[in-house]
C-alpha cells in the first residue's frame, strides 16, 4: 500500500509552519509521528496534496513546569512521556497511559499532539485530558487560542481545531498533592484500541472524596466527559454503593457501535467494568 | 510527482537516491538500497518485521514515509555484525539459542532487541517480553527468543566487563 502522491515541507519554524498551511489550503495536513496519518494515507482515506512535517519543530517537544501548569509541547512522544521523572512525579497517569498505547514502535514516533488532534474516539490521550482538564494551545495564522480538552471534540475526525491550525501544546493545571488516578483499558491484543477505557483522577480528605473526575475511550463518536458519574463520588467515602452508582452514570452516557471488538452492549458493559476498577485503583492510590 | 534527493547515513555509509517524497522507508531499503534483511509482514503497522534503527529509536519502516526519513541514520540487520563479518552478541545468541525458525520475524526482532539492550542492558523476562510486543513470531512461541536476548544481555555485560 503506498500513499497518494504529495508535496512534501519540513519547516524550521511554527511561523513558517503556519505560512505553508495557509499557503496551501485544505490541500496541506500537518504530519507530527505519522502514526495514525501514514496508515490512513497508504489505505488513501487521506490524501493531503502538501505534506508539512513538525519533526524539526524543537520548541514543540519540551516538558516543563509553568507556575500552576504542566507544559507539554505538541511533538513530545510517547516514549519520552513514560521516560519523564517530572511526569512521573507531577502527573503519573500519562505515563500509564502511554505504556497501553500500541507498542514500542509506535510510541518511539507517535506524539501527545498527534493523539489528541486525531481526532479517532479510539485515541487513548483524549479521555486523559478531560479528566485532567487539560487545554490545548493551538496557533493559527491569526494568533494564538485555547480550548479545553473537554469541548475540543466534535464527532469522529472532528474536533476544534480549524484549517491552517496546529496544536502548539498541552496545558494541565498542576494537580493536587496526593491524587489517585488510573486509566483502564479492556484491549484484546498489544496494539489494540480499547473495546472500552476509563480515565479517573480523585482526591480524599479524611475518608471522603473530595474531587473525582471520569472519562471514557472509544464508547462513542468522541471521548466522553462523564461529568455526572464524576459528581456522584464527591462527598461520599468512595464505598461500594458510591462506585456503583458512577458506573451507571458513566454507562448510560456510552453509545458504542458494535465492531470486531463486540456488540455494543457488550462494549458498554466493559466500560462499566472499566470505571469500576478505575475508581477502585484511584482510590487505593489517594492519600 | 517530483522526485527527492534523499539523503541517509544506512549502517554507517552515507546513501542517496533519488525517491517520491511518498515512497515507504521500507521499499527504499529492500528496493532501492538492496537491503533485503527488513521484511514486510503485515504491512498495516503491526508486525515489526520491518523495524529498523532510526536515530536512535525502533521504527516500523513500513510506517515511515521517506521524506521523514531524510537525513536519517539508519541501522538494519545488514549492518549488526562487524565488518570481518564476526556476528553481533544478539546474532550469536539467536543462533544457540534457537531464537529462530523460519527466520522471517528475525531481522525485526534484533534489530529491536538491539535497541531494547541499548536502553535497558539488564532486563528482566518480563521487560524483554513487554520490549518486543510490538514483534510478532508465528513459529518460536516466543520462549527462545527471549532465551536468547537475555543471554546477549549477558555476553554484552561480560564483553564491556572484560573492556573495563
Ligand atoms: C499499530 C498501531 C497501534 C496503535 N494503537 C494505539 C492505541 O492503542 N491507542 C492510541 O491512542 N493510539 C494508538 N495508535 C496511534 C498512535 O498513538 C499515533 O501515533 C497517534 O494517534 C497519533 O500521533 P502521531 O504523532 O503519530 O500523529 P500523526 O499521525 O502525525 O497525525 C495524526 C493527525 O493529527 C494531526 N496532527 C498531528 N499533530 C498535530 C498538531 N501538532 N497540530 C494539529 N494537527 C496535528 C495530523 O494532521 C493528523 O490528522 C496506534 C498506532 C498504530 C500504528
Ligand atoms: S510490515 Fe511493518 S509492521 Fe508489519
Ligand atoms: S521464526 Fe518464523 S516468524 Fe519468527
Amino acid at each position: 500500500m503506498i500513499p497518494a502522491s504529495f508535496e512534501y515541507h519540513r519547516p524550521r519554524s511554527v511561523q513558517e509552519a503556519l505560512a505553508l498551511l495557509a499557503t496551501h489550503g485544505d490541500g496541506a495536513r500537518v504530519v507530527a509521528g505519522g502514526h495514525s496519518l501514514v496508515p490512513m494515507m497508504k489505505l488513501r482515506m487521506a490524501r493531503p496534496d502538501h505534506l508539512v512535517d513538525l519533526q524539526e519543530l524543537a520548541e514543540l517537544r519540551q516538558i516543563r513546569s509553568e507556575t500552576g501548569y504542566l507544559v507539554i509541547g505538541a511533538m513530545t512522544t510517547q516514549h519520552e512521556l513514560i521516560g519523564s521523572e517530572l511526569l512521573a512525579a507531577k502527573c503519573p497517569i500519562l505515563r500509564e497511559t502511554s505504556l497501553l498505547i500500541a507498542d514500542p514502535q509506535v510510541r518511539y514516533c507517535g506524539t501527545l499532539g498527534g493523539n489528541v488532534a486525531n481526532g479517532d474516539p479510539g485515541n487513548d490521550m483524549p479521555a486523559v485530558m478531560m479528566v485532567l482538564a487539560a487545554s490545548y494551545r493551538i496557533a493559527g495564522a491569526g494568533g494564538e487560542r485555547q480550548v479545553a480538552a473537554r469541548d475540543f471534540y466534535r464527532g469522529t475526525f472532528a474536533t476544534a481545531l480549524q484549517e491552517g491550525e496546529i496544536l502548539t501544546e498541552i496545558r494541565i493545571p498542576v494537580l493536587a498533592a496526593g491524587h489517585g488516578y488510573a486509566y483502564e483499558k479492556q484491549k484484546r491484543k498489544v496494539g489494540d484500541y480499547a473495546t472500552a477505557a476509563a480515565a479517573v483522577v480523585l482526591s480524599r480528605t479524611g475518608g471522603k472524596c473530595t474531587a473525582a473526575s471520569v472519562a471514557l475511550t472509544n464508547v462513542a463518536d468522541t471521548p466522553l466527559f462523564a461529568a455526572d458519574a464524576g459528581a456522584a463520588l464527591v462527598g461520599t467515602a468512595l464505598d461500594a454503593k458510591a462506585i456503583a452508582q458512577a458506573v451507571r452514570l458513566a454507562q448510560k452516557i456510552a453509545r458504542p457501535s458494535p465492531d470486531g471488538r463486540g456488540p455494543a452492549d457488550f462494549r458498554t458493559h466493559v466500560a462499566g467494568v472499566m470505571v469500576r476498577r478505575a475508581i477502585e485503583r484511584a482510590a487505593g492510590r489517594a492519600a | 510527482m517530483s522526485k527527492m534527493h534523499l539523503k541517509l547515513k544506512v549502517n554507517n555509509r552515507d546513501v542517496e537516491t533519488l525517491t517520491e517524497p511518498r515512497t515507504l522507508l521500507i521499499h527504499v531499503l529492500r528496493e532501492q538500497l538492496g537491503l533485503t534483511g527488513p521484511h514486510i509482514g503485515c504491512d498495516t503497522s503491526h508486525c515489526g518485521a520491518c523495524t529498523v534503527d532510526m536515530n536512535g529509536r525502533s521504527v516500523k519502516s513500513c510506517t515511515v514515509l521517506a521524506a521523514q526519513a531524510d537525513g536519517a541514520t539508519l541501522l538494519t540487520i545488514e549492518g549488526m555484525a562487524s565488518p570481518d563479518g564476526t556476528l553481533h552478541a544478539l546474532q550469536e545468541s539467536f543462533r544457540t539459542h534457537h531464537g529462530l525458525q523460519c527466520g522471517f520475524c528475525t531481522p525485526g526482532m534484533i534489530t529491536r532487541a538491539y535497541r531494547l539492550l541499548q536502553e535497558n542492558p539488564n532486563p528482566t523476562e518480563a521487560e524483554i517480553r513487554f520490549g518486543i510486543s510490538g514483534n510478532l513470531c508465528r513459529c518460536t512461541g516466543y520462549q527462545n527468543i527471549v532465551k536468547a536476548i537475555r543471554a546477549a544481555a549477558d555476553t554484552l555485560a561480560s564483553v564491556k566487563e572484560a573492556a573495563e
